[in-house]
This record gives structure tokens, C-alpha cells and sequence, in this order.
């Protein structure tokens, strides 16, 4: 899975897990169309990790949005296992930036990781057998019958990604999840969310804006341009498989990926940026 | 605060009021104004007996009716209206103006469609205390979270289950807040209703008593009233308390921090 | 930000069309109700013959002498419950002890509903208008006055506590502390009093007979003129419809300059 040095695309052999292609996003508005996005193309292999980076308004969450099927995109395909998506398909699960408001605040921490398994008359005791494992997981067995908003935010969060955790998702997106959560318990959450992919095997899409947290997680690392978007950058990150905040990050393969990340960003910045991008500007 | 000082807080002032009352009216021989220890014992006469079978019960019988339906209809049409955006643009200017109907003009047509009857005084509370509930609900499902809207679509939770476990108990504080002036407003109307068009009930008896000058009994009767009133709110209180608790939890924590 | 509200016009005039649309559904449908024999025309007049006596309605000076009649209950008890409303309001919430000790006085007082004080009125001034004001102030003072004492708790402890602490006496403090945080809600509770006053002013007049709309629309009622009671039907709803407007106009007016317009804190 890692190469020595940074190659774009593995070739792929088998039906990759999730195939985004020519993805396509155009705003109706009065006054002009918007192209938000205008064209992504990659694929996630069965079981990887990958982060998308990108400049803010470099449309992540419509991005998001469109292969998550909560919208529709306005052209190009999104393909999970090989079916297309046309809306929220049943084997993904999507954990969301806003933790406060993606919990059921009238609900236990324990039924509202046992919903979406509920909703599909999954059988009781499997049921119960999967919650427990999920909040073990996550590291919450000691709260489930406490509420939503009695928590901390971490703790928020955490119940999320146990709730996505119990679903069983085959591929998991995760949207900026720790964006609004202090850097502690955000370094807690990274290794959290490494444990349970090596746990569960599960296909992660991770976008975030933290460069340095991409590079941490990711085994692949796509940039993304600034609107309208397009994949910059697919990067490996060869990195160890097994890492630690304390040591991972004092590598100089690690500084040198960020940096690399970090130039590629100010690059989109500056403006759209690849040989199929017309010289025609679209105003903001 | 100590227990006793609790109490003196809640019971000073009325006591002292009752003490000023009792005082005032002791050796006055006011045809309008009771005296309290007369007041309590024609309330007491007057409506503990048949009166309260012939007429207490069966105005409050129609009132609970009354509400049912109100908040009842309230929350599936809201429901409905809600979630349904052409039908909420269709249908919004038009529950404005009818909202804006002062509920009472409504006695008197309601008389001419329905006749004098129970379901006439029923019908008259309906068309009043609906309302609160309805345009409520419309307002609440309206404004449900998008990020938990995204969430339940995301992991397949949809029609009956999305009602059941999101819509209905996310809208349920606006809700409960229509209820409970839909429950003040059910009262004035079954009051009204019986004092303009009926030979029974509640509103009727008070009015006859009036009518015929029985001053302390028409006193005992408004005194009744109030106490219907207080009762509604207590019961009230104690239903929103128990379905919202998990709402007030949250709002204490976020009005802190 | 001009493009945002572009991308608001379309789908607004829609929401607009659509709702006019509904008016016209509806007068549609109580048209052919009766003409169509559902509802015997005895009971339910066809649209159009409601709307041409609401038409004759506002060419006749009676006309105009009941809705004054009822316009100047309504203000003059809105008026007084509100005054009133204000000096208690301000009193109690001055004082933690007064805020305290009224409390259970002013919960058992506010559910007692305003039409108990019916026989009261009748036997006090019988048909004439104070039987209405005393309706319409006694239901209107609660309105105002619960919404001021929401407002005076939501006053910021820590800028009373510093106005306190910089020597300001109580009437200082009521007017630079207190009332700018309670007037939003003031404002919530003048717009709720408004509507209840109708209520209750046409409630008198229905019940009691004083002079006014809802008087008249008892007697079209029990006179047989049926068109004529729809017709003052709707010329209420009308009031009620325009008195809500007036009062969301004025109460953005107020509060335009207020940093934090807050929402109805619905009791």
C-alpha cells in the first residue's frame, strides 16, 4: 500500500470501493451560474484511508454532499462497489462537522447509536451486541444513558463515529469532523479514528482543512483546487502504518510531505491550476 | 433558600391579600363584594352537588373533547403543512387570516351551521385552540436542524420512522408552547359559548346567577372558573415538564456556556 | 450579498402566487358550496353575496360607528393595561424580593380566564363601555406584563451588578440597564395584548351588548341576516389581520436599532 516515492493513482485491478468520476457541480443562480466544482476524478481502494485537502471555498462540502447522495450533482458519476450512487446509499455513513446537531438531543447516547440499526430491524440482541462494541470502540461504554448535550464535544463526536461505527458502512466520509474541537482532543480523536480503520477495515473518505492532519491520517492525500474545483494533487503518503502524534510528526518524511502539501495548497490559492482548465475566469 | 423562607415567599402575599380582604370587607355591607368566610361557604354549597354533575362535568367533559381534537388536528395538519412546501405557500396566507378571526365571532356562526348543541360548543373551542397548535407545528417543522436532516437521510431513515424519531419529537417544543395557549384559549371559548347560546354549563350557571343577582354564588362561580383555570396550567406544566425534559437540559447547557 | 437575495426573488413571487392562489381557492370553494347545494344557502351564503354586503358595509356610516366603537375600546384598554402593565412590571422586577414575593400571587391571577370577569362587568356597568375596558385591560395587563418580567430576568446580572457598583440608584438603573434589555420583549408582549384586546373587546360586545361589532354581529345573527354576519365576519378577521401587521410593523421600527432583536419567548 505504500510506495517509496510519490507516485499519482495505483493502477487498479479490482472494482475500487468508490469511484468518483467527472464530478460535477453548477449552482443555479440568478445572475449567473456558479460552478462550484467542475470536475473530480479518483477512486478510493477497498479498506484505504484517504484525506482531501483544499483552500476553503474549494467546494469540499458540496463535494461531500454530491457523493454522499444528499445532492445531486449536476454532471459525472459517483460509484459505491460498483453501483452508481443516486441517493444516500445504505452502505455509507457520513460523519458530520457539526456533532451537536447531528445527535438526537432527545435521545440517549445509546439509542442514538442504535437508531440506524433499528431503522433496519436489525434483531435485538445483534443489535445490542454491535452498540456495545461500537461505544467500547470509541471509548464510551461508561455513558449510555447519558444525553447528547451532557457531554463534552469530543465526547459529541465520539458518539457520532460509534453510531457510524455500529452501521457497519462499507465506506465511511467524514466531513471536517474535528474541526470544531480543541487540538488535544483532537489529536485523541486522529488516533481514534486510525485504530477503528484498522479494526473494522472500512474504506475511509476524510476532508479536512488541517494539512498537518492529512498527512497524519491519510495514506493518500488528494488536493483539492481552489472553485472551480478539480483535483490538483493525488499524493501517497508514505508514512509508517503504524503512527503516533509524538514520533509520526517529528519525521522529516512527514515535514516534507506537509511542506509539499502545504506548497500545493498556497499554489491553488492562487488560482485554477491544471492543463485542462480553459484561461477563462469565473468571478466569485 | 431555607425551606421556611421558601414558604413564606409563596404563601406571603396572598395571605396578606386574603388578611387586607377579610379586613376591609368586615363590617361592610357591600351588596357587590363577599365576604372571604361567605365566599367559601357559598362555594362550597353551591358547587359541590348536582350542580357539579349537571353542569361543572359536562363543560369540562366538552372541553377535554374540545382540546383533543384541537391540539390533535393541530399537529397532523401542522405535520402536513409543514413538511410540504407548496401546500405551506398555498395554504399560509390564508390560516392568517383566519387566525386573526377573534375565536368568538365564530359563536354565533357556528350556532346557524351546527344548531345549539354539544357539538356546536365543541366545535366552537376547536375553532379557536387550533390554532396556536397548527401554525406552531407548521413553524417548528419548518425549522428543524438541516444537519440532522442530512443525518437521518444519510442513514436511511425516512417516512414513518423520520416522523416518529426526528420530526415529531424535534417540533414537539413549539408544539407544547401552541398547547398551552391553545389551552387558555379553549377555556375562554367553552366559557363563551355557554353564556351566549345554552341552558347548561358552566358559563350559563354564572350567568344566571348574575342575572338574578346572586352575588356571592356569581363570585363563586368566577372563583371556579380561575380554579379550572390554575388546574389546566398545573397539568400543564407537569406534561411539558416530563416530554421536554431532555429540551430543558439542553437549553440550561447552552444558555451557560 | 446582492446575489443572494436575486436567488431569493424567484422562488419568493412563487411562494406569493401560490398564496394568493390559496385565497382564491378558498373563495372559490365557499362559492360553490352552497350553490352547489352542500351547505343549504340558508346557513352558508354564497361567497359573492357575502363580499357585495361587506362592499355595502363600508359605505354605511353604521358600519363605521361599530368599528369605532370597537377600535376605541380596544385602544383605550390597550392603553391602560399597557401603562399599568409597565409601572408593576417595573416595580416587581426592580426588586429581587418584590420579583419573589409576587410570584405565586401573579401564577394563580394569570390563568383565571378574562371572560369570568363577564358577570362582574354586567353587574358593575352593564352595558356601557367600561364593561369592555375592564375585559379588555384585565386580559391585555397579563400579556404585557408577564412578557416585561421575561425580559427584566433576562437583564444581564453582571451589568446590573456594575451599575450598582458605579452608584447608579434604582431609577438610573431602570432606565439604562433594565429597560433596553426588556423592550424586545416588551414589544412581543404589546403585539400579543393587541390581538387578545380584540378578543376580548368583540367578546364584550358579543356577550354583554355593548356597542360595537361584535354586538352587531349577534344581532345580524339572531335577526336572520345571515349575509350580513359573514360579511362582519370577515370584516373582523380583517381588523385582527391588519392590527397583527400594524404591530409587527412597529415592532421592528422600535427595535430596528436594537443590536439583538430577540425571538417570542413563547410562554
Amino acid at each position: 500500500m505504500t510506495a517509496s516515492d510519490t507516485t499519482v493513482n495505483q493502477p487498479v485491478t479490482t472494482v475500487p470501493m468508490l469511484s468518483v468520476r467527472g464530478l460535477q457541480k453548477i449552482y443555479k443562480v440568478p445572475g449567473g451560474d456558479v460552478e462550484a466544482v467542475r470536475d473530480l476524478t479518483f477512486d478510493l481502494a477497498e479498506g484505504e484511508l484517504v484525506c482531501l485537502v483544499g483552500p476553503s471555498g474549494s467546494g469540499k462540502t458540496t463535494l461531500l454532499k454530491c457523493i454522499s447522495g444528499l445532492m445531486e450533482q449536476t454532471s459525472g458519476t459517483v460509484e459505491l462497489a460498483g453501483s452508481t450512487v443516486t441517493g444516500p446509499p445504505k452502505s455509507m455513513a457520513v460523519v458530520f462537522q457539526e456533532y451537536g446537531r447531528s445527535l438526537f438531543p432527545w435521545m440517549t447516547v445509546r439509542a442514538n447509536v442504535e437508531l440506524p440499526l433499528k431503522n433496519q430491524k436489525v434483531p435485538k440482541a445483534e443489535r445490542a451486541a454491535l452498540v456495545d462494541a461500537a461505544l467500547k470502540s470509541v471509548g464510551l461504554d461508561h455513558v449510555p444513558k447519558s444525553y447528547p448535550w451532557q457531554l463534552s464535544g469530543g465526547m459529541q463526536q465520539r458518539v457520532a463515529i460509534a453510531r457510524a461505527v455500529a452501521y457497519r458502512p462499507q465506506v465511511l466520509l467524514m466531513d471536517e469532523p474535528f474541526a470544531a474541537v480543541d487540538a488535544q482532543t483532537r489529536a485523541d480523536l486522529e488516533d481514534l479514528i486510525r485504530t477503528i480503520w484498522k479494526q473494522l477495515g472500512v474504506t475511509i473518505l476524510f476532508v479536512t482543512h488541517d494539512i498537518d492532519e492529512s498527512v497524519y491520517l491519510g495514506e493518500r492525500v488528494i488536493v483539492l483546487s481552489s472553485s472551480p474545483t478539480v483535483v490538483q494533487e493525488d499524493l501517497t503518503i508514505d508514512l509508517p502504518a503504524e503512527r503516533d502524534q509524538l514520533n509520526t510528526r517529528a519525521l522529516p518524511r512527514f515535514m516534507e510531505l506537509r511542506s509539499h502539501v502545504y506548497a500545493e495548497i498556497q499554489r491553488a490559492k492562487a488560482g485554477p491550476v491544471t492543463e485542462q482548465i480553459t484561461a477563462q475566469r469565473k468571478p466569485h | 433558600m431555607s425551606p421556611l423562607k421558601r414558604v413564606a415567599y409563596f404563601f406571603g402575599l396572598p395571605i396578606l391579600l386574603i388578611a387586607l380582604w377579610w379586613a376591609l370587607s368586615f363590617g361592610s355591607t357591600n351588596f357587590f363584594v363577599p365576604k372571604p368566610v361567605e365566599l367559601a361557604q357559598t362555594l362550597w354549597t353551591t358547587w359541590i352537588g348536582p350542580r357539579f354533575f349537571d353542569d361543572v362535568l359536562p363543560s369540562l367533559g366538552r372541553l377535554a373533547v374540545g382540546l383533543i381534537f384541537a391540539i390533535g388536528l393541530g399537529i397532523i395538519l401542522g405535520l402536513l403543512i409543514g413538511s410540504t412546501r407548496w401546500l405551506r405557500n398555498l395554504l399560509e396566507p390564508l390560516l392568517e387570516f383566519f387566525r386573526a378571526i377573534p375565536p368568538p365571532v365564530l359563536v354565533p356562526l357556528l350556532m346557524l351551521l351546527i344548531g345549539v348543541n354539544d357539538g356546536m360548543k365543541v366545535a366552537v373551542i376547536v375553532s379557536g385552540a387550533i390554532w396556536p397548535v397548527l401554525l406552531n407545528t407548521v413553524e417548528g417543522v419548518r425549522a428543524v436542524d438541516s444537519v440532522l436532516n442530512d443525518s437521518c437521510r444519510s442513514y436511511g431513515i425516512r417516512g414513518f420512522a423520520r416522523i416518529r424519531y426526528f420530526v415529531l419529537p424535534a417540533v414537539t417544543p413549539q408544539i407544547m408552547a401552541g398547547v398551552r395557549q391553545s389551552l387558555s384559549i379553549g377555556l375562554i371559548l367553552m366559557v363563551i359559548s355557554e353564556m351566549f347560546a345554552s341552558s347548561s354549563g358552566l358559563g350559563f350557571t354564572i350567568v344566571q346567577f348574575q342575572r338574578n343577582f346572586a352575588i356571592p354564588e356569581m363570585w363563586s362561580g368566577i372563583v371556579v372558573l380561575g380554579l379550572i383555570g390554575l388546574g389546566l396550567a398545573l397539568i400543564f406544566q407537569f406534561v411539558e415538564r416530563r416530554v421536554l425534559h431532555w429540551y430543558h437540559g439542553l437549553k440550561e447547557i447552552t444558555h451557560d456556556s | 450579498m446582492r446575489k443572494q437575495r436575486n436567488a431569493a426573488a424567484g422562488p419568493q413571487a412563487k411562494a406569493l402566487g401560490l398564496g394568493i392562489s390559496g385565497i382564491v381557492l378558498f373563495f372559490l370553494i365557499w362559492e360553490a358550496t352552497p350553490r352547489l347545494g352542500l351547505v343549504s344557502d340558508r346557513y352558508l351564503p354564497p361567497a359573492s353575496e357575502v363580499l357585495v354586503r361587506l362592499g355595502q358595509y363600508l359605505t354605511e356610516a353604521a358600519f363605521w360607528r361599530d368599528v369605532a366603537d370597537t377600535m376605541t375600546s380596544w385602544a383605550l384598554g390597550l392603553l391602560i393595561a399597557t401603562v399599568a402593565a409597565i409601572v408593576v412590571g417595573l416595580i416587581i422586577g426592580s426588586s429581587r424580593f418584590l420579583r419573589r414575593a409576587t410570584h405565586t400571587t401573579i401564577e394563580f391571577l394569570r390563568p383565571i380566564p378574562s371572560v369570568a370577569l363577564i358577570p362582574l362587568a354586567v353587574l358593575i356597568f352593564g352595558t356601557s363601555i367600561e364593561s369592555t375596558l375592564l375585559l379588555v385591560v384585565y386580559a391585555s395587563f397579563w400579556q404585557v406584563l408577564l412578557q416585561l418580567l421575561y425580559g427584566i430576568a433576562d437583564v444581564d446580572a453582571v451589568a446590573n451588578d456594575t451599575a450598582k457598583s458605579y452608584g447608579l440608584g434604582r431609577l438610573a438603573r431602570v432606565r439604562y440597564v433594565i429597560w433596553p434589555t426588556a423592550l424586545p420583549y416588551l414589544m412581543t408582549g404589546l403585539r400579543l395584548a393587541a390581538a387578545v384586546a380584540l378578543i376580548l373587546a368583540i367578546t364584550a360586545e358579543l356577550i354583554i351588548g355593548t356597542p360595537g361589532l361584535g354586538k352587531q354581529i349577534a344581532l345580524t345573527q339572531s335577526g336572520g341576516a345571515i349575509s350580513s354576519m359573514y360579511a362582519l365576519v370577515l370584516a373582523t378577521g380583517m381588523i385582527g389581520v391588519l392590527i397583527n401587521l400594524a404591530a409587527r410593523i412597529v415592532e421592528k421600527r422600535v427595535l430596528s436599532w436594537h443590536p439583538s432583536v430577540r425571538g417570542e419567548v413563547v410562554l
